[in-house]
């Protein structure tokens, strides 16, 4: 009997000796493991969203406005999964039971994290689940920061949208520290300037037992608020300029020309950011991408076609500085030349004995004909390339194109072709191989009458405001004197292309364009749209010392000086009423 | 009268380590019952001392009762028994899915609890007679298994209370063991087991609730699902590894307070103390828990008589059971049976019960001197 008893006694040794063994397992090897589950039990990261950057117009006015709205969401393990309840609280928020179950399920939150169940409710739907929240054990209302475009459709191009984030940006590295769940800049400024204007999340550390009910905050990284941007746009001349492309499809840059800053950058059509607000639906979604008229391009910086006779500011420039002609040099228009072919000028009768400033007035293309005799290729593209075009402004925004300036080393390389004379008769009237884009051709225009500075044309208000020209052409002072004289009689001869943009109130040059569609006149009755001709204006005023200068394109609108000068003239008359 | 002689026998010992652990098992319970939000804190603590002042009252009274009048009475008190637990199943009170509780209006028990010294006292009656010297035959054993453990057992389970039933079964079987049975039965029976194991093993399978299966599948894979039925097993590990080598102080453990680890002032006390005082306060404990169970085992040698011994053998079972399988259960090396740990769960009755033992225990050893006597 007392030997059995020692055995016990063995036994409840041995049995001690495991339990020490197992403590010592749990509490000692394993303890950095188990003392991290602890953690991750009761401790949850909350992000703290950073308010966004407000996006100011060059007077200070916000275009934009971070506003709340509101989620329904539940919590899963707070709520019965009964028939009954989740169809009382369909009806509640207006969905089905069997929505409310399929979102539950679709979720991948992690325990106790709210499941989403409608986004974006309305003020009432908030009200009528406040009310009818304690028959729900689970349910909330979460607030999310959202965005709203003050100005609606207006400067969309510009300012841009919010969406979030995809699937390529959740794995990219700048996105790294971006909340997932978060709206980033899809588009436009909002975009490009994403990572200033969205500041850094804040994280909320807090302790929750294990229903989920915060015990205390540990630690809180207050969020740093995004940078605010304020723009060179002055959106009361955007919202003009906008107006007047109402109906059409076309751009719109104002800038000034001696600094480059864009007072305007219209696109039609446009778009409405606001539809963007808490995620765009899919309907919306694919109206505006299957909408033939293309709302999303931003044709100011993403179009580029023939600038037509908005070119021949450069051809006579070069022919100027080349000496090819003078002030005085005088050839004789008979409404066509041949060279090789055929060269129609757009006035059948023709013009009669023209100098450089009535060819410049009236457009005459017979005269530009005989300089692109005189003038080679190369060295005409050699202005155009001073003067901007072929290569990207460099604004602000995602997707400008470059547009295009030819040359025989280009010809030869990609054609495999020599290049021809003719080709330079087209090139000089801006047919043919050109293509510009009107954000160059406001640059263009600008830097013609600021005597060859080029400023780059920029959306975001410098600190510095002696801002250096990018790159100068040299010009002599009198031939650009004698090329804004004429362009100024454009607008103010009786016989000036651009007489539709005659003001009361100022001083406006300019020059008319049109970009051939389809080649020759297409003669007797109404031209259908899509064979219309584009149309170009570009403008400036006053004379001496241009505060504005203004580029138009309208596509299909026929002929530059009849649909793109009055809207010109409208843009610049509404910059000088405002003062 | 208590003669003088028994006051110097008196083993101090047996009384102060208990109630050492029983006081730390009020401080671990106020700890782990602490509102963590602004609530009032449960009087859960409160109650518990209450109860020790009480099972103190009673050690004085157990001890001051020679246990030979205990072994006269063990029979009827064994009947008495058994009446209760008829009683408990046909009038009892309801608690957490059993019928555990008899309601007297001023204080509810858990007859059960107080079965089990019932149960020591008629079976150390019964073996004490067989004689030493000769081996317990296979007559004999499924006798004293049919009247001893069996109806109780139906009866416990019936309830249902399978935490009880295994410790009898554990006592029974021990009891019998040391009492000493012939190689041949021993043999038998591991024989029989292993062959309607899987016979046997389908039948309790099916006979078993569905929460008592699921906390073996939990058992065998707590991983299977964490947030389910692993859940117990799974936080009790988490409480006690987060501990580490000191601990993370008292009243800075998080996982009873957030509950995380639900049942945490019951069953799983240990974890929470191991939570907060670490391996080094886990082993102190142990040890402390490791010497009532040898002084125990030592009074029983130094029993004066065989009823003492069985007696105090029976209650050691008992009180070392209890603790072995909760521990056991707690550290995730059993599976999780609703088992209570001596003197620190909270508990009255538990308590009580187990002060009983001790008392049988103090009760034997200061009167091991018969010749004085």
């Amino acid at each position: 009997m007392e030997r059995r008893i020692t055995i016990a006694v063995y036994i409840v040794i041995f049995a001690f000796l495991v339990f020490f063994l197992r403590l010592w397992d749990l509490q000692i090897i394993k303890g950095n493991e188990y003392r991290k589950i602890d953690e991750r039990n009761r401790l949850r990261v909350i992000d703290i969203p950073a308010p966004r950057g407000i996006i100011y117009d060059t007077k200070k006015r916000a275009l934009v406005k971070n506003i709340p709205t509101f989620d329904i969401a539940v919590v899963r393990e707070d709520l019965p999964e009964d028939e009954a309840t989740l169809s009382s609280l369909g009806r509640l928020i207006g969905l089905s039971a069997d929505d409310i179950r399929k979102r539950l399920s679709r979720a991948t939150a992690k325990p106790f994290q709210p499941v989403r169940l409608k986004q974006n409710v309305s003020f009432e739907e908030v009200a009528r689940v406040e009310a009818r929240k304690i028959d729900f054990p689970g349910l909330q209302v979460n607030v999310v920061g959202a965005r709203q475009y003050i100005y609606g459709d207006s400067a969309s191009h510009v300012v841009g949208y919010l969406g979030r984030l995809s699937i390529e940006q959740l794995n990219a590295p700048e996105y790294r520290n971006v909340p997932r769940e978060s709206f980033i800049g899809q588009f436009g400024i909002e975009k490009v300037y994403d990572a200033a204007l969205r500041g850094i999340a804040g994280k909320k550390i807090i302790e929750v037992d294990a229903v989920g009910s915060i015990i205390r905050v540990v630690r809180i990284q207050r969020p740093v608020k995004g940078r605010d941007i304020n723009l060179t746009i002055d959106i009361d001349l955007q919202v003009e300029a906008e107006k007047s492309l109402e109906g059409k499809a076309g751009a719109v840059v104002a800038l000034k020309p001696d600094t480059g800053e864009i007072l305007a950058l219209a696109s039609a059509p446009s778009f409405d950011p606001n539809l963007f607000l808490r995620g765009i639906s899919y309907k919306d979604w694919r109206r505006l991408v299957s909408d033939p008229r293309k709302p999303f391009l931003n044709r100011a910086i993403q179009s580029q076609y023939a600038p037509g006779s908005t070119f021949k500011i450069i051809t006579a420039i070069a022919a100027l500085e080349q000496g090819i002609v003078t002030g005085n040099t005088t050839y004789t228009c008979r409404g066509s030349i041949y060279f090789g072919r055929v060269f129609r000028c757009w006035k059948a009768g023709g013009h009669g004995r023209v100098r450089l400033y009535k060819a410049l007035v009236e457009s005459c293309d017979v005269y530009f004909y005989e300089i692109a005799k005189k003038l080679g290729i190369d060295t005409l593209a050699q202005y155009a390339f001073g003067f901007g075009l072929g290569r990207r402004t460099g604004i602000e925004l995602n997707g400008e194109v470059p547009g295009f300036v030819p040359t025989s080393a280009w010809k030869l390389e990609k054609r495999h072709e020599k290049w021809y004379k003719g080709e330079t008769l087209n090139t000089v009237i801006g047919q043919g191989y050109l293509s510009a884009t009107p954000i160059q051709m406001a640059k263009l225009i600008a830097a013609v009458v600021n005597g060859g500075r080029l400023f780059k044309p920029h959306l975001l208000k410098y600190a510095d405001t002696d801002i250096r020209p990018e790159s100068i052409v040299k010009i002599k002072p009198e031939n650009i004197r004698l090329v804004k004289k004429a362009l100024m009689g454009v607008v103010a001869d009786r016989d000036g292309t651009g007489r539709l943009a005659r003001s009361e109130i100022v001083g406006i040059g300019g020059k008319t364009g049109t970009t051939q569609v389809v080649a020759g006149d297409v003669t007797g009755g109404e031209t259908p749209d899509k064979y219309k001709d584009h149309a170009w204006f570009v403008a400036f005023a006053p004379g001496e010392n241009p505060r504005i200068a203004v580029a138009v394109f309208v596509e299909h609108g026929g002929h530059g000086s009849t649909s793109a000068a009055p809207i010109a003239k409208r843009i610049i008359e509404a910059y000088y009423r405002q003062g | 009268m208590i003669d003088r002689r028994l006051l110097n026998n008196f083993d101090w010992s047996i009384l102060v380590v208990p109630l050492i652990v029983s006081l730390i098992g009020v401080m671990t319970i106020y700890s782990a019952t602490r509102p963590v939000l602004d609530a009032e804190q449960e009087s859960f603590y409160l109650r518990q001392f209450y109860w020790i002042i009480l099972s103190l009252f009673v050690f004085f009274v157990v001890v001051s009762v020679d246990y030979k009048w205990f072994i006269r009475f063990a029979y009827p008190v064994f009947i008495f028994g058994i009446l209760l637990l008829v009683i408990v199943l046909v009038a009892g009170k309801k608690g957490m899915g059993a019928q555990r509780w008899i309601n007297l209006g001023f204080l509810s028990f858990q007859p059960a609890e107080f079965f089990k010294i019932f149960f020591i006292l008629a079976l150390s009656r019964y073996l004490s007679g067989t004689g030493q010297a000769t081996m317990l035959g296979m007559s004999e054993l499924v006798k004293i298994a049919a009247v001893f453990f069996i109806i109780p057992a139906i009866l416990i389970l019936k309830q249902p209370d399978l935490g009880t039933t295994v410790i009898l079964l554990f006592i029974f079987t021990a009891m019998v063991l040391t009492a000493g049975i012939r190689k041949k039965i021993i043999l038998i029976t591991v024989i029989a087991l292993v062959v309607s194991l899987p016979f046997a093993g389908n039948i309790i399978w099916k006979g078993l609730k569905g929460y008592q299966k699921q906390r073996i599948i939990a058992f065998i894979d707590p991983q299977a699902d964490p947030r389910g039925i692993g859940y117990h097993i799974t936080q009790s590990k988490v409480s006690i590894g987060s501990g580490g080598f000191l601990g993370k102080g008292y009243m800075k453990g998080t996982q009873g307070p957030y509950r995380f680890l639900p049942e945490n002032h019951t069953d799983f006390i240990f974890s929470i103390f191991a939570e907060e005082r670490g391996f080094l306060g886990s082993a102190v404990l142990f040890m402390l828990y490791f010497f009532i169970i040898w002084r125990g085992f030592d009074t029983a040698k130094k029993a004066r008589d065989t009823e003492g011994c069985f007696l105090v053998l029976g209650v050691t079972f008992m009180f070392s059971f209890y603790f072995f399988i909760n521990i056991g259960m707690t550290l995730g090396m059993m599976p999780v049976v609703g088992v209570p740990l001596p003197l620190m769960s909270y508990g009255g009755t538990a308590l009580l019960s187990n002060f009983m033992a001790l008392s049988i225990i103090e009760n034997v050893r200061m009167r091991r001197f018969a010749l004085y006597y």
